[in-house]
C-alpha cells in the first residue's frame, strides 16, 4: 500500500523509477495529499490533461499528482467533468501546489477550488484568457495579437516602505524574470516573483514529436539539467515501452549525470566566491568548468551533454583509452577543489557574507517543501540516487550529505561535499562501466502506453511523465523541474536581508528560470 | 590570503589566442582590439538578452568570460544596460512573453546598435519553432546583423560572431 490509510488499486509501472498510479475520486485527491504529508512524503508534481480525444473519457479532463512516498512514487489520477472543469486546492497541503494549480488552469482552463491565489502565472498576455493552449482544439493560428497584461502584485504598506522592481531583463547574464522588493531602508521585507517569461510551451512541443524522439525536446528544459532530463524522459519511455537500456548505458547514463553534477557545482561555487567580492574564485573555478567541459565535448560530442542519452540507451560510449583520461581529469580537479574549499574556509570576508545569509530552518523547509540541493542544506536529507538507487548506484553506495543551517554557506559547502562525492563516483563509473552494446532497439510505442521517469539532476528531482498516442506519437508528456517547488521558498529565505545579498542568494538556490516556466 | 597567490601563481596564465573573424582576415588579440578601438574608440560593451533560451545558450556565453577565452583582455566586455551597450547578444526563440521586453531593451540601445542572435533557437526557433508561446527567431522580432548556430554554440563561435558583427559594420 503505497499511501496507507487510503485504499487505492495501485498499478505498478515498469521501468527503472519505483513507481504505481492509481485513479482516485475527489474525496481521495485530497485526502492523498492529506495522508502523505502526514506521513512526511512530499508533492513531486501537479500536471493536467485533456482527454476529450479519448473514445472512452470524450467528455473530460483529468489532472496528475505525484508524490514521493516510502516506496517511491505514488501517482494519482482524477477525473475531472469537462462540464464543470475543477478540482480540489492542494496549495492549503502542499504550498508548492500554488502555482502549479496556476500554470494548469492558464494551460487547461481546469480551476483549483478554493485556492486563494488564482492570478494567472504562465498566461501573461500572449493568449485570451479563454483559450486553453493544452486543450485540443486550441487553435494557434487564430490568436489576438500578444497583448502583455499587467500583474497584480502584492502591496506591502507602511511607513518608508518602498518598492524595487526588478527585471524580467536582469543586470546580468542570467535568465529573464520579475522580482519586486518592498524594502525599509535596507531591508527585505518581502519579495514577490513573477516568472514564465521563458513559457515556451514545451508540453505542446512533446505532442509533435514521436515517442522516439521526445527526449531532444525533455534535454531542453533546461539546459543547466539537459542530462538530468534527457534520463529520466528515458526512463518513462522505456517504461511505456517495456525496454530496459543494456547495463553499459546504465552505467554510461550515471557518469553522464555525475559529469553534469561536477559542472554545475564548479560555476555555482565560482559565482558565489565571485558574488562575495572573490573574483579570484570565479576565474579558477571557471578555469576547472571549462577543461571539465572539453572533455566532455572530446569524448560525448558535445560539452553540455546535450542529446547522448537516447530512449533505449546512450548515443555514445567511452572507451578504456577515454576512461582513463575521465578518471585522471576527476584525480586533477579535487587537488585543486581541495585547495580551493580550504581557501573559501579561511576567507573571513567571504564567510562573513555566507554565514547566517538566506536562510532557511528546517522546520520552514519542510513545510514549504524545498526540494534537491537547497533542501539538503536545510534539512531536507532526499536524495533519489541513494533513497532508490537504480542500476548503477546501487552498486555505488552515494553517501549523501546534508546540513540543518540553511545558509548561503550551507548551500556553498553542501556543493563542495557533493562535487567531492561525485568525483569519488565517477571514478567508479569510469572503471566500472562494462562492455556491450550502447541501445535497444524500440520496439512500437502501443496508444495509451503510460510511463515515469525521475531522476535526481544537480539541482534536484526531475520527473517526465509521457503517454503514448496513435502511430508512435506523444499523446500527453509532462516535465517538472524542482525550481518549481524552490522559487517560492527565495522569497522566504530573503526575508529581513539586506538588497544587496540578494544576488549572493539567489545564486546559492541557483533555480532554472527555463525549468519551470517550460 | 598567502594561498590564494600560490593558486594564482600555480595556476599561471591559461588564457589563449582568439580566432580570427570569420570572413578572415585579421587575425590574433591584438589586432581585433586595434579594430575595436578603431570602430568604437573604446571597448565594445555587449548586453546579453535572454529572450527565452533553455539557458544552455547562457552557460556558453558565461564560458566566454572565463580566464582561457580572455575577453575583457581583447576590449569585450558585458554591461548591465542597454543603454551603455553598442552590441546586444540575443539568445533563445523570442518568447511570447518576453516579446515586448526585447523590443523595449532593443530601442534603449544607442544607435548605431549591433544584433547577434545566438544559437539555433535564435537563428530560426530552433526546436521550439513558432507557436502560441514563441515568436521563433529573433530577427521576427527585432533586426539582427549576425546569427550564431550551434545548440549552444561553443564559446569560440560566440565570439566569432561577435568578431563578425563588428568587422561587418567597419566604415571601409
Ligand atoms: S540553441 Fe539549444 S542551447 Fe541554445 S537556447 Fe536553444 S535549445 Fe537551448
Amino acid at each position: 500500500m503505497r499511501i496507507p490509510g487510503l485504499n487505492l488499486a495501485w498499478k505498478p509501472l515498469a521501468g527503472e523509477a519505483p513507481a504505481a498510479r492509481a485513479d482516485v475520486g475527489e474525496w481521495q485527491w485530497t485526502q492523498a495529499a492529506r495522508l502523505v504529508r502526514e506521513g512526511g512524503g512530499r508533492l513531486v508534481a501537479l500536471w493536467g490533461e485533456d482527454r476529450r480525444d479519448l473514445a472512452d473519457d470524450a467528455d473530460e479532463f483529468a489532472v496528475h499528482a505525484a508524490y514521493a512516498v516510502k516506496e517511491g512514487l505514488a501517482l494519482v489520477d482524477l477525473l475531472v467533468p469537462a462540464a464543470a472543469p475543477a478540482f480540489p486546492d492542494l496549495s492549503g497541503l502542499f504550498p508548492a501546489a500554488g502555482r502549479l494549480q496556476r500554470a494548469v488552469f492558464d494551460l487547461l482552463g481546469l480551476a483549483a477550488a478554493g485556492a486563494a491565489d488564482a492570478r494567472p502565472w504562465l498566461r501573461h498576455g500572449a493568449w485570451p484568457a479563454d483559450a486553453f493552449p493544452l486543450r485540443r482544439d486550441f487553435d494557434a493560428s487564430r490568436l489576438p495579437p500578444n497583448a502583455f497584461a499587467d500583474y497584480p502584485f502584492v502591496r506591502v504598506e507602511g511607513e518608508g516602505v518602498h518598492e524595487i522592481p526588478v527585471g524580467p531583463i536582469h543586470a546580468g547574464i542570467i535568465e529573464p524574470g520579475h522580482f519586486r522588493f518592498s524594502i525599509v531602508g535596507e531591508k527585505v521585507l518581502r519579495l514577490e516573483e513573477r516568472l514564465g517569461y521563458v513559457h515556451k510551451g514545451i508540453d505542446k512541443l512533446f505532442e509533435s514529436h514521436d515517442v522516439a524522439s521526445g527526449h531532444r525536446v525533455a534535454g531542453r528544459v533546461s539546459g543547466d539539467s539537459t542530462v538530468a532530463f534527457a534520463w529520466a524522459y528515458a526512463q518513462a519511455a522505456e517504461s511505456l515501452l517495456g525496454v530496459v537500456p543494456p547495463p553499459r548505458a546504465r552505467w554510461t547514463r550515471a557518469l553522464l549525470l555525475e559529469r553534469e553534477r561536477v559542472a554545475n557545482h564548479l560555476g555555482d561555487l565560482g559565482a558565489l566566491g565571485n558574488d562575495a567580492a572573490v573574483a579570484f574564485a570565479l576565474a579558477q573555478f571557471m578555469r576547472l568548468k571549462e577543461d571539465w567541459l572539453r572533455l566532455s565535448g572530446e569524448v560525448f560530442g558535445h560539452r553540455l551533454l546535450m542529446d547522448v542519452i537516447v530512449p533505449g540507451g546512450v548515443a555514445r560510449g567511452f572507451d578504456a583509452v577515454q576512461a582513463a583520461r575521465l578518471a585522471a581529469q576527476c584525480d586533477a580537479v579535487e587537488a585543486e577543489v581541495r585547495e580551493l574549499r580550504t581557501i573559501f574556509d579561511e576567507h573571513a570576508g567571504l564567510q562573513d557574507r555566507f554565514l547566517t545569509t538566506g536562510r532557511v530552518t528546517p522546520d520552514l523547509a519542510r513545510r514549504l517543501g524545498l526540494a534537491g540541493l537547497a533542501g539538503r542544506a536545510s534539512g531536507q536529507a532526499f536524495d533519489l540516487r541513494a533513497d532508490f538507487p537504480c542500476t548503477p548506484y546501487d552498486a555505488l553506495a552515494v553517501r549523501k550529505s546534508g546540513y540543518a543551517a540553511g545558509d548561503v554557506a550551507a548551500r556553498a559547502n553542501l556543493r563542495f561535499d557533493e562535487l567531492l562525492e561525485s568525483l569519488r563516483l565517477l571514478r567508479s563509473l569510469a572503471a566500472g562501466t562494462p562492455p556491450g552494446e550502447l541501445r535497444v532497439e524500440l520496439p512500437p510505442a502501443r496508444a495509451g502506453a503510460f510511463g515515469v521517469g525521475w531522476v535526481e539532476g544537480w539541482r534536484g528531482e526531475c520527473l517526465v511523465a509521457v503517454e503514448a498516442g496513435e502511430g508512435g506519437r506523444i499523446r500527453r508528456a509532462h516535465a517538472h523541474d524542482p525550481s518549481w517547488q524552490n522559487w517560492p521558498v527565495l522569497e522566504h529565505a530573503v526575508i529581513g536581508n539586506i538588497v544587496p545579498d540578494f544576488p549572493l542568494i539567489n545564486k546559492s538556490f541557483n533555480l532554472s528560470y527555463s525549468g519551470g516556466d517550460c | 590570503m598567502l594561498r590564494i597567490l600560490r593558486q594564482i601563481v600555480r595556476t599561471g596564465l591559461v588564457s589563449e589566442p582568439a580566432p580570427a573573424p570569420d570572413e578572415a582576415l585579421r587575425a590574433q588579440a591584438p589586432a581585433i582590439q586595434d579594430e575595436i578601438l578603431r570602430l568604437l574608440g573604446r571597448a565594445l560593451a555587449i548586453r546579453q538578452v535572454d529572450a527565452g533560451s533553455c539557458n544552455g545558450c547562457e552557460l556558453e556565453i558565461h564560458a566566454l568570460n572565463n580566464p582561457y577565452y580572455n575577453l575583457e583582455g581583447l576590449g569585450i566586455r558585458f554591461v548591465a544596460s542597454p543603454r551603455h551597450a553598442d552590441l546586444l547578444l540575443v539568445t533563445g526563440p523570442v518568447a511570447k512573453n518576453m516579446e515586448q521586453a526585447l523590443r523595449i531593451a532593443y530601442e534603449a540601445t544607442p544607435d548605431p546598435k549591433l544584433v547577434v542572435a545566438v544559437g539555433d533557437c535564435g537563428c530560426t526557433g530552433g526546436i521550439f519553432g513558432e507557436s502560441y508561446a514563441s515568436c521563433g527567431r529573433v530577427a521576427n522580432v527585432i533586426p539582427v546583423d549576425v546569427a550564431v548556430p550551434g545548440c549552444p554554440p561553443p564559446p569560440l563561435e560566440i565570439l566569432k560572431g561577435i568578431l563578425t558583427a563588428v568587422a561587418a559594420r567597419a566604415p571601409g
